[in-house]
């Protein structure tokens, strides 16, 4: 296969890379680089920024507000988001529910709902995991009864991200106990703003409020707010798995990370010289730096969709896996450049505005922070044991 | 029997609920319970007969940090420890170990620089003669519980350049004494540290042959610290086997899948290493320089490694709950990784050790 991009794919990554350099604000750029939190702004105006370019919704079919991009275009794009740190874009309606309401919804909710994620009226998040659901997500129990024009929803939904700024929440309700636990599963949509929703944050351990609890009491639903069938929403959901089936191998970020460490191993010095001239963490940088490239490979594969004889779903759970384990390696590695100054941990400087001191260089505060939460990414969005699970049962049929 | 002592008094006195509000404090520690463990006689665990106490070994200095560990205590122990440790070898100054071990007087020790990355030698921070004192100048980095200190004691170059073991020397300085800036922070895993910047700081020469006595304080250093994370490791251990069992998912205890028995078997595995490492780095404490040096090279190493393999699985195992500050767990996690940071890391253990085996 064919790993070199075309001379027109080479265009439209300078093209790319000028709308960046035009449009991405330096003020954004600079927190994400330096690690400082953003506001929910600061996703909002970098949302408006790409979707007047019609970039935002880059995996939808055009006919519904997607570019058209080739993969490779689609690739190039996200390489070079993440080299110019622009924020990742919040992908829970975008890449999550817009191709599940594209694929599943009536042409009332698509045109109601799709233009409003498009122009930032709406901010979703997603009710998917509970308390007592979580790798056993099908085990859910959040019910939604039917009640004339409307479906009445209780239960607690827990992890999701950034709740304390959405409008909506699409939540995987139980409509039916009878059958398999998956069978009776719904795709329902919900206004955060009904009565009987509350969100409680939940902080993580590096001290963020990131994601939340969501607790359901007599929530009224109207009909029209089901999504597909009832006792479907399992299906929608496994689709959802597959349908942006490199999305969590986020080569872009990694090797945008990867490009961030090694300018910090220039930066931090040992012995009087770069760090990255020390053999030891040379070495450290080019295991990863392999495991990288050939994971790229792996991608474009899967990407190709061709020349392999895994399935797409083996090379899918690989891709998250191993994906997952470089940026966390990453992650590691960032931490470990710091040496002492990984320790201090100065929350405000993190803010927007902070006009204290800063210990150690300017990229260090959030650093240690970043490989705490970097935890997480083993953990959500399937465990890497389920996914590990995935290869034993659907590849390897052991 | 201090360790007992020490373990109870802990438990009752510093349950998580009170280190975390310690932690989150203004100062960052706690005068009342410090009072309390300089009454209890735990102090007097760090230092040797000679010098007014009735410890110092490496096995009296693992024994305490272990039950430090387990209660994840922020207090100015490690500073207290390096400190007292090198006013005993230079002697002369048994009168402050004695307020230090009565709780009266708190010390810090500041050996590292902005640029130094864990290494002795590389100090930038010098001093000169005026008349009888000595005038200190220069900027040291992430010092522990810097701001608890009425006394600091600072490595600082008197002679030669950047990287010789000769012309150290290491400095008695008064918190309150004239040119002293302290910008202090909270740790990402609990308590606080802070800068050190010194200005025409007058200062007691403690030696002017200092590399020798630094080697030793931080050798000490390395064990107590190799005894707090074997401590943790055993709570995590604890906790997370604890979760295994009572953590319910496709209708069983998820401990009851063989993929995370045999990780489970594995971070128990590389615990019992881990506490090896730490006894042989107790045990040569009293030795002869090489052996001390490779065994606290190998020690340090080895929790690094293991440290932060058992720190990751733990809260891998936890699934999501293992991500949040509500749990305990994901704060030994925290120390524990942290520890890997203080007083050299892996990679700088592992060339030490190397350096020494050659050496030999």
């Amino acid at each position: 296969m064919n790993l070199d991009f075309t001379p027109e794919e080479e265009r439209f990554r300078a093209e790319v890379r000028s709308f960046l350099k035009a449009k991405l604000p330096a003020r954004i750029a600079d927190k994400v680089r330096t690690g400082k939190r953003l506001q929910k702004k600061d996703h909002e105006e970098w949302h408006a920024i790409l979707h007047e370019r019609g970039w935002l919704a880059s995996h939808w079919p055009p006919e519904y507000g997607g570019p058209g991009w080739t993969t490779a275009q689609a690739h190039i794009f996200d390489e070079e988001v993440s080299l110019a740190f622009a924020p990742r874009v919040v992908p829970f309606g975008v890449s999550m529910l817009g191709p599940v309401l594209i694929k599943f919804g009536t042409s009332a909710q698509k045109q109601h709902w799709l233009p409003r994620i498009l122009d930032g009226t709406d901010w979703w998040c997603q009710g998917y995991s509970e308390p007592g659901a979580g790798s056993d997500l099908a085990s859910l129990k959040t019910s939604a009864v039917r009640q004339d024009d409307h479906y009445l929803v209780n239960g607690q939904k827990t992890w999701t991200t950034l709740a304390q700024y959405a409008d909506m929440i699409f939540c995987l309700v139980r409509t039916s106990t009878e059958g398999k636990k998956q069978a009776g599963i719904s795709f329902l949509l919900i206004d955060m703003k009904s009565p009987g929703v509350e969100v409680r944050p939940i902080i993580t351990l590096e001290g963020e409020h990131e994601v939340n609890e969501i607790f359901f009491t007599d929530v009224r639903v109207p009909v029209e707010n089901l999504v597909g069938e009832e006792n479907m929403g399992w299906t929608y959901a496994k689709y959802l798995l597959t349908y942006e089936r490199t999305s969590e191998a986020r080569v872009g970020a990694a090797t945008a990370s990867l490009a961030f460490l090694k300018e910090i191993a220039q930066t931090e010095k040992k012995g009087g010289r770069p760090l990255a001239e020390d053999p030891l963490f040379a070495a450290r940088i080019a295991r990863v730096e392999i495991d990288l490239e050939n994971m790229k490979t792996t991608n474009l594969r899967v990407l190709a969709g061709s020349g392999s004889s895994a399935a797409p779903l083996e090379l899918s759970a690989m891709l998250k896996i191993r994906g997952t384990e470089i940026r966390q390696e990453l992650a590691s590695l960032a931490r470990i450049a710091l040496g002492p100054y990984a320790q201090p941990f100065v929350s405000e400087a993190l803010d927007e505005g902070f006009q204290g001191t800063q210990i150690g260089p300017d990229y260090a505060g959030g650093l240690a922070a970043h490989y705490f939460n970097e935890r997480k990414l083993s953990i959500f969005a399937g465990s890497n044991e389920v996914q590990r699970e995935i290869i034993t049962k659907v590849s390897l049929e052991l | 029997m201090l360790a007992e002592t020490l373990g109870r008094f802990l438990q009752k006195r510093y349950p998580v609920e009170v280190r975390h509000e310690i932690s989150a404090s203004a100062i960052g520690w706690s005068p009342a319970h410090w009072t309390e463990l300089a009454e209890l006689g735990v102090l007097g665990g760090l230092v040797s007969e000679t010098a007014g106490g009735f410890g110092g070994s490496g096995f009296d200095i693992a024994a305490i940090f272990e039950q430090l560990g387990r209660a994840m205590a922020v207090e100015p122990f490690l500073g207290t420890l390096m400190a007292t440790r090198t006013l005993a070898t230079v002697g002369g100054h048994d009168g402050l170990i004695g307020d230090v071990l009565g709780g009266a007087s708190i010390l810090a020790f500041a050996h590292e620089e902005p640029a130094s990355r864990y290494d002795l030698t590389d100090i930038a921070a010098h001093a000169r003669r005026d008349g009888d004192t000595w005038l200190l100048n220069g900027g040291k980095a992430v010092v522990a519980q810097l701001e608890a200190a009425d006394d600091i004691i600072v490595s600082a170059r008197i002679a030669g350049a950047r990287g010789e073991q000769g012309g150290i020397g290491l400095f008695l300085v008064k918190r309150s004494a004239p040119g002293v800036a302290v910008e202090a922070y909270p740790l990402i895993d609990g308590g606080r540290a802070g800068e050190l910047q010194l200005v025409d700081t007058p200062g007691v020469l403690l030696t002017d042959d200092a590399h020798p006595v630094l080697e030793d304080v931080v050798a000490a250093g390395v064990v107590a610290l190799s005894w707090e994370a074997v401590g943790i490791m055993d709570m995590i251990k604890a906790t997370t086997l604890d979760y295994l069992r009572t953590r319910h998912q496709f209708g069983v205890p998820i401990g009851k899948f063989q993929a995370l028995q045999h990780r489970m078997a594995t971070v128990a595995l590389e615990i019992e290493q881990a506490r090896s490492a730490a006894i042989n780095a107790a045990n040569a404490l009293q030795g002869d320089r090489p052996k001390r040096e490779r065994s606290v090279s190998a020690a340090k190493y080895t929790i690094g490694r293991a440290g932060t393999l058992v720190a990751e699985e733990a809260i891998q195992l936890h699934g999501g709950m293992g991500m949040t500050w509500e749990l305990p767990v994901s704060h030994f996690a925290k120390r524990l990784v942290m520890i890997g940071h203080q007083l050299g890391d892996e990679d700088h253990h592992l060339a030490r050790f190397i350096r020494f085996g050659q050496a030999a």
